[in-house]
């Protein structure tokens, strides 16, 4: 291939041979001569897509992205090698500095806030201890059980050790229930036990209705995006519907990173038939005909039990060239994300699935005009996508009953930390803090702060417990509900650490794309270190305040824009920094 | 090219301003003859928005904006000196500044100051902290004045060369611009046209001649003339700006709104030139 120059490096036999197992009918090397590397946007399509599979391959084969591996990848792909070597540098999962050394697993443990509180230490000293390769990570959305562990097999599938442990939702039995209400009751790897429970009924009541009357529904039910951002769903998937283009996407934005928010894993691990579903449904309204669920690569059961629904459902003739008779196409797969927080951001995932970096993209335009692979598309956060099953079988009408007028229905709930006991809560939009806190048995100890919305979110004190968490109280309050977080911290923790960590986080998280993120994250981090549990000097609080601002005012994407509300908020609560 | 073109009229700074379709709000600052400091841009490269110094307040608009990727659109609304504006600029610099060593980026320095940038203000602040990698002699690259503005891939890659040599590499601050596994210059796709060397803004990657005579604290700018001529190595008939000290060529250019380079050449073009010179051993 005249067009791609390549070092001598060559992959092994079994390289070879996992990437072509992971690539399916699209391996080897059927190119041979042509000219096909394209520039501009001809270079979004060929096979570029299934670069991060390939990636994922080689790192379970050799246990890193080896030169060799990396230019077998590059040429079955063609795709330039210091393309293919920047994606790969990219994510957490992937290592590319060294040979490692060793044939053995990588055991991932959570540092971020609920599992450090918790025990991590002390896990990663005894596994270290114990000869195991530990790799220090970021949330894994596990925190209703820290610490939270997560190995990435070698030669062998990934595992989550607490998978094993039987599931129970909190509030199993609970009337009130709409999202969570087969969680812990279906099985969630049978589309009859979920078709027993009601399940495919808004599909067909969809079809009956006609993409009209269903943009109406969700229109008139006021439901807006679960992802962090409330962006109005009716509006999004109307957007869509009317674009013009050939082909359209629908993508669930699997890739649950915000550090505490763990309900997407698990609805997609009890309940994956809903989300697949509601895709469909998705699909039929708007006239898409491709489905994508991106999803983090520390999700193995997650992933394993929607590739299984998918199966299921493509055998019964709901997913495939004709969905339920209505000679409508849907095909949906899905795609493993490889350890970054900003693929979580809807354009970096695009980039990221596409087979580029995961950074993000600049708006105008909107991925409902130009989304994946430069197309409209639909990207929803799967607890978003669940509402769409009431809206449509119950009416707008009757979702509205519950929840105020400004948050309409039901939310769910991430409860971590220092509560009796940790878990996914689903609560009607309007219930306070202090109500949802003593739902999950409440707070064990003297409450000294509670994280709202996750990282990007912002602390509360225990002043807040009346603040009824709905988007336009909290919008009030200068808070976010975010991703759902609530994790409580006592008064034997040390903020001034777990500050540290949230800024360490971000510094880490940043794509590095702009400036005032890339240099903005790793100056707090320094700050914020430097400070300790000491009193913040006035001229560090002033260049705080203009990090903050900067960061808000002029980075690309919503991770720079709120890498500094939680520490602005500690600070101004004296969490940390204070005089004393 | 011919277009049939479509005026757009925005305000700017109070002052109505009218631009073709199409033209951006940058276009439209220039346009009002107003100076907007940019840095990732490039005309002859499409904007990656990344650096954020060109951002300007858009009425109606959260966040501030980039300008240089922006599309004016009709009745917009726009401010390029307003407090936030002029914050974020300052910042920006002042971030730059703080990792990164901006002594040959001259433009950027008379920003800094413009913007009244203090990058002292941060305490033992990590730099770029990279040592210079001189791999041939054609091309120097020095990562630690490199302000990750992305103009050296797009001009390797899909904006002129297509030769893909480089790419951005790892993540947030140890984002460093890299062949794969950052073999040598050599070894990797590199066809030196040095298309990435003409288009960087802060002299990160310069090209050996500059590098050694201001090693040799023998680099002077004002003394150096500039004469226009066409390569005379093939039929394509590429202008070339030859840049010489002492009588001797010590830089090759071509201009960026040549019709037929754009600012690119080939290596001919840009390093065949020893034989001007006449020394039997160059």
């Amino acid at each position: 291939m005249a067009d791609l120059h390549f070092t001598d490096a060559v992959a092994t036999d079994g390289e070879k041979a996992a990437v072509d197992l992971a690539l399916g009918e699209n391996s080897g090397l059927s190119l041979e001569g042509e000219r096909v590397v394209r520039g501009g946007a001809s270079r979004r399509r060929g096979l570029r897509h299934l670069l991060l599979p390939a990636l994922h391959a080689l790192q379970k084969e050799s246990g890193w992205i080896s030169p060799g591996g990396l230019n077998y990848v590059s040429e079955v792909l063609q795709v330039p090698p210091a393309e293919s070597y920047g994606v790969a540098s990219f994510y957490e999962m992937f290592r590319v500095d060294t040979e490692p050394g060793h044939d053995d697993d990588v055991v991932h443990v959570c540092i971020d806030a609920a599992c450090r509180i918790d025990g991590a230490d002390d896990l990663i000293a005894s596994l270290e201890r114990e000869g195991k390769h530990v790799h220090r990570s970021p949330c894994l959305g596990q925190c209703e059980r820290p610490p939270a562990v997560f190995i990435q097999g070698r030669k062998k599938p990934d595992l989550v050790p607490a998978d094993d442990d039987p599931f129970e939702l909190p509030q199993a039995g609970d009337e009130g229930l709409r999202l969570l209400k087969r969680v812990g009751v279906v099985d969630p790897t049978s589309l009859e036990s979920y078709r027993e429970h009601g399940g495919y009924e808004a599909l067909t009541k969809a079809i009956d209705m006609g993409a009209d009357e269903v943009l109406a529904a969700i229109t008139d039910s006021g439901l807006s995006g679960r992802g962090g951002a409330a962006f109005p769903t009716g509006i999004k998937w109307t957007a869509v519907r009317d674009a013009e283009g050939d082909e359209k996407h629908i993508v669930a934005n699997c890739d649950e990173s915000e550090p505490g928010t763990f309900k997407d894993r698990l609805v997609m691990e009890n309940d994956p038939f809903a989300l697949v579903e509601a895709m469909t449904i998705a699909a039929v309204t708007t006239g898409a005909t491709n489905g994508w669920i991106y999803i983090r690569g520390e999700y193995p059961q997650a992933t394993g039990r929607l590739e299984n629904a998918i199966a299921q459902a493509r055998d019964a003739g709901l997913l495939g060239d004709d969905v339920a008779g209505t000679g409508k196409a849907f095909h949906l797969e899905v795609r493993r994300g490889a350890g970054a927080y900003i693929c979580g951001e809807e354009t970096a995932l695009f980039n990221s699935l596409e087979g580029f970096r995961g950074e993000p993209r600049n708006k105008p335009p909107f991925p409902t005009t130009n989304g994946l692979f430069d197309q409209p598309t639909v990207i929803n956060n799967p607890e978003t996508l669940l509402n769409i099953l009431p809206i449509v079988l119950d009416g707008a009408e009757a979702y509205r009953s519950v929840g105020t007028d400004g948050s309409p229905g039901t939310r769910l709930f991430c409860v971590s930390g220092r509560v009796a006991t940790p878990g996914l809560y689903e609560h009607a939009f309007g219930a306070t803090l202090g109500e949802i806190i003593e739902s999950a048995g409440g707070a064990s100890g003297q409450v000294q702060a509670v994280l709202l919305g996750g990282a990007a979110g912002s602390f509360v004190t225990a002043d807040s417990m009346d603040l009824p968490l709905t988007l336009e109280a909290t919008r009030e309050a200068g808070t976010t509900l975010g991703s759902g977080v609530v994790m409580v911290f006592n008064d034997d923790d040390d903020m001034a650490d777990v500050c540290q960590r949230i800024a360490e986080f971000f510094k880490n998280e940043s794509c590095g794309q702009c400036v005032p993120c890339r240099v903005g994250a790793i100056r707090q981090h320094e700050m914020i270190v430097a400070i300790g549990d000491r009193p913040m000097p006035a001229d560090k609080r002033e260049l705080h305040e203009d990090m903050v601002q900067v960061m808000a005012d002029a980075s690309i994407c919503g991770l720079g824009h709120t890498a500094a509300s939680a520490i602005k908020s500690a600070l101004a609560l004296g969490l940390i920094g204070a005089n004393q | 090219m011919t277009v049939t073109e479509t005026a757009v009229t925005i305000s700017v700074d109070g002052n109505d301003v009218s631009v073709p379709e199409g033209a951006t709000i940058l276009d439209a600052c220039t346009a009002a003859g107003i100076d907007t400091p940019t840095i990732c841009y490039g005309p002859t490269l499409t904007p990656v928005n990344a650096c954020r110094v060109c951002v300007v307040e858009l009425e109606g608009s959260r966040t501030l904006v980039p300008s240089c990727s922006r599309p004016a659109e009709e009745g917009m609304v726009v401010s390029t000196d307003s407090e936030r504006v002029n914050h974020s600029r300052k910042m920006v610099l002042e971030f730059l500044g703080s990792g990164v060593d901006l002594s040959q980026a001259d433009e950027l320095n008379e920003w800094s100051a413009k913007y009244g940038a203090q990058p002292d203000r941060y305490d033992n602040p990590e730099r770029m902290n990279e040592d210079v990698k001189i791999q041939d002699d054609l091309y120097v690259r020095d990562y630690d004045k490199c302000v990750l503005c992305y103009k050296c891939v797009s001009a390797c890659g899909d904006d002129a060369q297509h030769t893909y040599a480089i790419s951005m590499s790892g993540r947030g601050f140890g984002a460093r611009i890299a062949t794969e596994f950052d073999v040598t210059l050599p070894d990797s796709a590199c066809v030196y046209c040095g298309n990435c060397v003409a288009v960087c803004p802060t002299n990160a990657l310069q090209f050996k001649t500059e590098f050694d005579l201001r090693e040799a604290e023998n680099w002077r700018p004002e003394d150096q003339s500039v004469t226009t001529t066409i390569c005379s190595y093939c039929g394509v008939g590429c202008n070339l700006e030859l840049h010489t000290q002492d009588e001797r060529i010590v830089k090759v250019t071509s201009p960026d709104d040549h019709s037929v380079t754009w600012g690119n050449l080939c290596i001919k073009g840009r390093f065949g030139w020893q034989y001007v010179h006449g020394d039997s051993d160059d």
